[in-house]
Order: C-alpha cells, then structure tokens, then sequence
C-alpha cells in the first residue's frame, strides 16, 4: 500500500489510514522526505489517526521522519495521535516521540503556517500558484 | 470476519506476520472485553515481540490463549523462536540496550505495559510469555 502525499503549495499533507507493515513504513518514510526535497516544502504534517498501534519502531520511523524533513529545511508537525497510543508510549518509556504533535491536521496546517510565517517566510503556503 | 478461537497460534515468519499478531491480539482482548487501553497495550507489546522474533530469530510463533473464569479473565501470549538466544537477559531488559542500534525500548517497554512478563532464553529457545487480566 502506497501512502499518497498530498501538495498544498509547498506544504505536504501526508494521512496514514492503515496500519503499515515495518516495511511500508520504511518506504513513506523515503518517499515523503523525497517529495520534501524534490518541492522544497516548507512544511509537512503527517496525520496518524488511523494508527491504532505505534510501537517503539513506528515511534522511530516517526521521529527519523521528522529530523530528516527538519534538517531539509522544512517545518513538521504529526497530527492525531491517539489518546490510547498517547498513553502506551509513555508508560513504554519516556521521549518516544520527540517530535511536535496536534489533534487534527486543522490545528497542524494553522502550526505549520504560524511557524513558517515565524522563519520569515511570510507567503502563506497553501496560497502560492504552482 | 469470523470469531477468532480461545486460542490461536500465529507463524511468524515476515513482516506481515506482526501486523496479523498484533490485530489478533486486539481481537481477542476486544472479544473478552477489554477496555481500549488494554487492548492498545497487549497489541502494541504483541508488535515488539514479534518484532525481535523477525528481527533477531528469523522466525518463530505467537500463541494467544483467552482464559475465562468466575473471578474474571486474562489473556495469555506466548512468543517463542529457535534462535541464538539472548546472552544476558539483565542488559536486554534495560531501557536503551539494543545489538541492532534500535530504541531499546522493546523488551523494557513491554514488560511494563503488561500485568505478567516472563522471559526465558537458551541458545535454540527464547520464550517471552506475558498476560493482561481483568477482575469481574
Ligand atoms: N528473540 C530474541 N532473540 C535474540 N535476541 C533478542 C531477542 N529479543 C531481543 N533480543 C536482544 O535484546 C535486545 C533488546 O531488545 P528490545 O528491547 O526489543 O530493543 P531493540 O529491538 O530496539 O534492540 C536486542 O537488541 C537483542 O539483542
Ligand atoms: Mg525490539
């Protein structure tokens, strides 16, 4: 299963909406970071709310996913953590997540847009012509 | 889909394998009434173990059993591979070890999201057996 990106400008949406095999999971994870580069996105918010399982391997897809896009250059924000996956990361073991997380892809768009305005980058994504 | 049986035994043998380990565990501790905590927790410790089977052992089963009686119920999975072993079970078991340059988190991780874990490893034999129970 292929985990479609979605392009807003040059902010990239991605929604996982299946549990993904460890190998799924490696290829989305090169794949977007690709797409990243390939557009120079400014920003990427991954939506993880179908994710009913994320264990310590998802978790580090996760955060690898995440440093790789920030050292691009892009801002990123995971969207839709589950309150049950929420609480079974932390009684794993703190920081398994590192990254910066909000409820729904709403709050994570109006995140990336805040902080992308921040960097000085003051066109706002989702607007800007192709 | 049909019931999934009181108890069920899973080859493990590639990646797909953990993922139908993992929703099996969820099915069975949804069917005995497991709240989604629960179920998150089994299925989620279900993932790690049978992670370190494909990742450490190459292959090996998981076998999930639902007991019930008047006092309550639990659900017992037993992940077991003929592989090398683990050679000390202490510094496998602590937060942050790993041979694969992983998290570390597996084996740490999993015995504290479950009420029993027991481990036990021989080069030819690990067996990790964990349960979740829930009173009446
Ligand atoms: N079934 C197994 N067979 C052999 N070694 C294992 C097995 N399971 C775990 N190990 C060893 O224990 C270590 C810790 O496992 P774990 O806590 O799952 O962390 P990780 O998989 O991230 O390394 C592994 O790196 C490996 O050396
Ligand atoms: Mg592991």
């Amino acid at each position: 299963m292929k985990i479609p990106i979605l392009r807003l400008g040059r902010i990239l949406l991605a929604s996982i909406q299946e549990d993904l095999t460890d190998t799924e999971a490696m290829q989305f994870q090169s794949d977007l970071v690709n797409e990243v580069a390939e557009i120079e996105a400014l920003g990427v918010a991954v939506d993880i709310t179908a994710l009913d399982v994320v264990d310590s391997y998802m978790a580090r897809v996760i955060n690898d996913t995440a440093s790789m896009v920030r050292l691009l250059g892009a801002e990123v924000v995971i969207c839709g953590v589950q309150p049950f996956v929420a609480m079974t990361l932390i009684e794993m073991g703190r920081d398994l997540i590192g990254a910066d997380c909000t409820f729904n892809l709403d709050q994570g768009l109006e995140q990336l847009k805040t902080r992308i305005a921040s960097r000085g980058d003051i066109r706002f994504a989702g607007d800007e012509d192709e | 889909m049909n019931e999934p049986a009181p108890a069920e035994r899973i080859a493990i043998r590639s990646h797909n394998d953990i993922v139908t380990a993992r929703h099996a565990a969820r099915e069975h501790s949804a069917r005995l009434g497991f709240g989604r905590a629960y179920q998150t927790r089994l299925a989620t410790a279900v993932s790690e173990l049978t992670r370190n089977v494909i990742q450490y052992a190459g292959e090996g089963s998981c076998l999930i059993e639902e007991h019930a009686d008047e006092d309550g119920c639990s659900i017992r999975v037993s992940v077991e591979d003929h592989g090398p072993g683990i050679p000390d079970l202490a510094l496998a078991l602590a937060d942050g070890f790993s041979t694969s340059g992983g998290l570390g988190a597996g084996l740490p991780g999993t015995r504290r999201l479950v009420d029993h874990f027991q481990i036990s490893s021989e080069p030819g034999l690990t067996r990790v057996v964990i349960s979740i129970r829930k009173a009446r």
